[in-house]
Parts: structure tokens; sequence; C-alpha cells
């Protein structure tokens, strides 16, 4: 097995004496391991990560990257560790490889040692056309390349991603994702990724951990998690214009069924076997089913599992978020 | 343990890379450049020159005296004469014009230490973007932390002395550019030097220039990296200007103050800079008020620049 390259302790922040945006979390991190922290905003993903990555001090409990502890060793912490913003950091007006360099300057890299590194890390983030274009006339998904090659100059044995594809569309995001994947496959390290899109943590982490108020609810691979529900999803759609929820609630196995209008949304165990069982049933009473898909349950559904709540409707409350994330801005400050 | 710990985190390095990243950025802004030397050119020209104080005295406006004869006894006289004398007004009159430009120049001399305000005035505006540089430079911090910059310094191992030093260092540096652009243009214009100036006197005035840009800009780098939105900081540059530009030697020599005024001139750095520069460039060199100014430059910049250094550090590791 390989070792614990992070390892979490009780890590509590609370702001002001009373927000708790982070509480009693405890985990470790393999070295090799795409970690993720899935949760909703304002969840204390963010927290975390600047706690981890030595920005902000925590109240109460411990941690250390690499063994070096977060607090005593917090320099060592920072040379070490890579860390890649939720926010644009680049420096606008400054070109691509200006900015990378400036990085370099601030890890102490030798010219021509970070000079022959920040070629290749463009290179690889597919931006060495743009190098000597200001980053102002950058696309949000060349910013965010730009982060991530910045976030590696200094070959970091722990790669830290908060929110990596945040404000992207959907296809810059995929997009994002290969380059992520190739970063790791070619450098090998260690990654801690926070998002709050479920695709992004199944795409990518080995392991995952939903947070939730500040808490880890649940921890472990997305498969494990999905399988965990020990259910699957059937979809199934019928040519007669009638509602069929209590039928298909009678049949066996049968945990829970939505009307989606024109489809039912049905939560079973066992999906192989109850499948053709609802079939049956359905044309025993006379209705024709034009459609049935069985799939595994998502990450939506091991979320909403263990929060009593859909991540995507967390997602909606904006005013909600934008408040406390303000609140949380000051009391950091 | 790692290959990653071999390269060490140096403050000059870091220092420096900062510092230049502070003027890339300004050097590629050449509208606000402008627009920042613009404005003294703008005061010095107006002000300097509409204030031609020596045009007061001009003999026309005296218009016509009506000076009467004057009698005297002759007895006053030495040798005494006998009779009386009669010295005719428009004599007298005729003698003060011709001695009217004189005397301005006599009351110009003493008051301003030079015969032309404008001369006096220009070096004034050199104190004044010396201070609004030195002021607004440090305000760049704010956009730093708002734009996630500042956040990912912080996360890099670069020393944080590099951090604060790198807007100190970058405060000063602008400040002495533009100082250096106002007096070259307030030579073209007409600004004269002293015969006591010599090329080395530039070194000093550089020096004075570099303790006042520490002292305020450590001292306003402190409050802006405690703000969280560039208004704050803003407003308290607005309202302290002006009373640091009119409580000082800047416009008006402070001998010439009512007493309360005075006193708060004489606590005010911008007046030890002020005549720090003029009495290296357009009066005559006096090595001892040059030494007080110079002290007191070197005081309000450690002062200064130890609480503004202290509270930016605390600020940053807590």
């Amino acid at each position: 097995m390989a070792d614990d390259i992070i390892k979490v302790e009780g890590l509590t922040k609370v702001f002001n004496r009373n927000l708790v945006a982070v509480d009693h979390v405890t985990f470790n991190v393999k070295e090799g391991e795409f970690f993720g922290f899935l949760g909703p905003n304002g969840a204390g993903k963010t927290t975390t990560i600047k706690m981890l990555t030595t920005a902000l001090k925590p109240t109460e409990g411990r941690a250390s990257v690499l063994g070096y502890d977060i607090i005593d060793e917090a320099n060592m912490v920072r040379r070490v560790v890579g860390v890649v913003h939720q926010e644009y950091t680049a420096d606008e007006d400054l070109t691509g490889y200006e900015n990378i360099m400036l990085c370099a300057d601030l890890y102490g890299i030798p010219r021509d040692v970070a000079k022959k590194r920040a070629i290749e890390l463009l290179e690889l983030v597919e931006l060495s056309a743009f190098k000597d274009k200001r980053v102002e006339t950058y696309s949000g998904g060349m910013r965010r390349r730009l982060e991530l090659a910045c976030g590696l100059i200094n070959r970091p044995k722990v790669l830290f991603l908060d929110e990596p594809t945040l404000g992207l569309d959907v296809q810059t995001r995929t997009a994002t994702w290969d380059y992520i994947r190739r970063l790791k496959k070619e450098y090998g390290m260690t990654i801690f990724m926070t998002t709050h899109y479920m695709e992004e943590a199944d795409a990518l982490c080995d392991r995952i951990a939903i947070i939730d108020h500040g808490k880890i609810v649940v921890s472990g691979s997305p498969s494990e998690l999905k399988d965990s529900l020990g259910c699957d999803i059937i979809t199934i759609s019928i040519k007669e214009n009638a509602d069929i929820t209590d039928l298909i609630r009678s049949v066996e196995h049968v945990k829970e069924v939505t009307n989606m209008g024109n489809s039912y949304w049905i939560k079973v165990e066992l999906g192989e076997i109850t499948a053709p069982l609802i079939i049956e049933t359905l044309r025993k009473n006379g209705y024709t089913v034009t459609r049935l898909s069985l799939t595994e349950p998502t990450l939506n559904e091991v979320y909403m599992e263990y929060t009593g709540k859909s991540l995507r409707d967390t997602e909606e409350s904006r005013e909600a978020f934008r408040a406390y994330r303000i609140t949380l801005m000051r009391a950091r400050k | 343990m790692s290959s990653a710990n071999q390269y060490k985190p140096s403050l000059f390095r870091g220092l420096w890379a900062l510092t230049l990243r502070e003027l890339k950025k300004w050097l590629k802004d050449p509208v606000m450049l402008t627009m920042f030397v613009l404005q003294p050119v703008i005061w010095m020209g107006l002000l300097g020159k509409s204030m031609n104080i020596i045009a007061l005295f001009s003999p026309s406006n005296l218009g016509n005296l009506a000076i009467g004869d004057i009698s005297i006894s002759g007895s006053m006289l030495s040798p005494p004469v006998n009779g009386i004398i009669v010295i005719p007004g428009a004599l007298i009159s005729q003698q003060l014009q011709q001695m009217f430009e004189d005397i301005g120049a006599k009351v110009l001399q003493n008051a301003f230490g030079v015969t032309d305000y404008f001369s006096f005035m220009a070096i004034g505006m050199v104190s004044m973007i010396v201070v609004t540089t030195a002021v607004f430079s440090g305000m760049s911090i704010v956009w730093d932390r708002r734009l996630g910059f500042l956040d990912k310094v912080i996360s890099t191992p670069v020393p944080r002395a590099a951090i604060i030093f790198s807007k100190v260092l970058n405060a000063t540096l602008r400040a002495m550019f533009q100082a250096t652009v106002i007096l070259m243009l307030a030579y073209l214009f007409g600004l004269k030097l002293s015969p006591t100036f010599r090329p080395l006197n530039i070194l000093g005035f550089y020096a004075a220039i570099l303790l006042l840009g520490i002292g305020l800009s450590s001292a306003f780098l402190a409050l802006s990296i405690r703000s969280t939105r560039i208004e704050r900081p803003m407003q308290i540059v607005n309202l302290i200007m002006m009373p640091l530009m009119f409580a000082s030697n800047t416009f008006f020599p402070t001998a010439l103050m009512p007493d309360w005024l005075r006193a708060i001139a004489r606590v005010n750095p911008l007046t030890y800079l002020t005549d720090a520069l003029r009495q290296l460039t357009i009066l005559s060199l006096d090595p001892s008020a040059l030494i007080t100014d110079l002290i007191s430059l070197g005081l309000f910049a450690v002062v200064l620049s130890v609480i503004g250094i202290l509270l930016s550090w605390r600020y940053l590791t807590e």
C-alpha cells in the first residue's frame, strides 16, 4: 500500500467565533491518488484547501502534507505543493509566459530550469502559441490552463485544485479534464481537488469524500459509493396516457417512483431482476412499455442518500450562496 | 525527501520579481503614466506661472504716485546749509518707481529664497508627485487581493517580506522616476537652478525622495492591505492630500504662516522633503538646514515604515 501523503485529523476552522466552516474533518490521501472533495458551495471545501496550503490557520486539529506539519512547517509545505485557486489569479497585464516565470521566481527555481519547465508546461496545456499574448486576451479555458501550468512549475508532489472548472461551459470543462488527466499522467503527482460538479468528481477522482456543512458525510471511490446505495435506476415510458405510479410501486424491490411527466423514474433493488417484473406487471394491466432503461445510480443519488438533498437543488439557491460567500470573505479577511 | 525541495525561495529574487511585475504593469499603461505626470505639470504650469508674484512689483502697478513736495530745514542736512530745501515729489515718485522692481526681488528673495515663484512652485510639485505616487502605488494591493493574485503569492514559499517590500520598492522607484520627469519639465519651462547647484546634488535629491517614499508607502500599504475595496484608501487619500499640501511649504513659505499652521507644517514630512529638494536645486545650499531636513525625513521613514511593515506583516502571516 502506498503511504498517506496528506494526513488530516480533526481539522476545524471557525470564523468570527461562530461561523463553523470546517468541522472536525479527518481523512487521509494516499500517494498518487486523485482525491476529491464533493459538496455544495459553502460546504467548507475552499476553507479546507486554504488550511492545507497554509493560507489559513486552522482553529483546531492537525494536518500534514508529505510529513510536513501545516502549521509548524508551513514554509516546507508551500515549497512542495502546487495550488490552483478557484479564481483566475494570473496577472492580466502580463503575458502567459511572464506569469509562469513570475511563479518560478517566487519558488526560487533557477532561471534556466524554469525556462525549460515553462516551455514544457505551456506545450502540455497547449498555450505555446499564445505565450507572448497578454492574459487579458485569453478565454476562460485558456486562463484555467495557464493556472494549471503555473501550479505545476515547482513540480509539486501534491497539487491542490480548487474548483478547477468553475464557471466554464460544459465543453470547456470536459476539455479541461483532459488537460488535468494529461498533467497527472506526465508528472504523477497526488491531486486533491474540490468540486461541486458530480460529473467532475466522477470523471476524475479515484476516491471522493462528500462534504456538507463542514463535515465529511461519506467517503469512498465513486463506484463504491454508488454500490453502497444498493440500488439501480430504471426509467420507463408507456404508450398509454395514465398515471401508473401506484402500480409500479406495488412491484417487488421497487423503493421509490417519481412521475416525470412522460416517463417514470424508479429506484429499485436488483435492477436486472426487477426490470422484467415491472414490464410483466404493466403488461398484465394492459399497458404497453415503449422505452425502458436501466442505469446505475449517479453521484447525485449518492449525494441525496447521504445529505437528504439534491446537489443540483443546492446549486439553485444562488442568493443564499452569495450571501454566504460574502460572509465568508469578510470573515477570512 | 523530494526533488521539489532542492530550490530555495530567495528574498531578493522574489522581491525583484514582484517589483518588476508592478513596474511592467505600470509601463504597459502609458495612458495612466501620462495622466499621472500631467497632473503636477498642469499645477506647475497654471499655479506656478499664473501666480506670477514678481509681476506684482511691476512699476506700472504703482500708477501715478502723487507725492507732494517735501520741504526740510537746511540745518538737518550734513553738512548743514542755510535756508529751506525743497525736494520735488515727482522726483521721489520717479525714484520709487525705479526701485520698485528691486524691492520686489528683495521681498521674494527673503520670503521664498528665490526671485521667481515658478521655481519655488515647481519643486513643490516634485514633492507633490512623490507623495501622490507613494500613496497610490500601495493601493494596488487591494486589487491583488480582490483578484486572487495575493492568494496565489501567499501560497508560494516566497518570503512574506518580499511581498511587502516589493510594494514599497515599487512605490519609491515610481516616485523617483516621476520626480525626475517633473524636474526636467520644470527646467525646460524655466526653472532657475541656484549657483550652488552641483550635479552631485541629484544624489541627495533622490535620497530625500527615497526616505519619504519608503515611509509613506509603507504606511499606506498597511492601510490598503486591510481594505476589501479600493474606495476606502482612496477616500482617506483624498481627505489628507489637500491639508498635507497646504499645511506645508509646498505652495507658500511657512515663515509667513500663522503660528498654528506653522506648527502643523513643522511636523509635516512634506515640508522637510520640499525644503530638502529646494536646498539641493534652487536655493543657495544651507548645509545645516539640509541636514535637519534629511534627519527629519529619516526619522519619519523609520517610524512609519516600521509601523507600516509590521502591520502588513501581521496581516499576511496571521
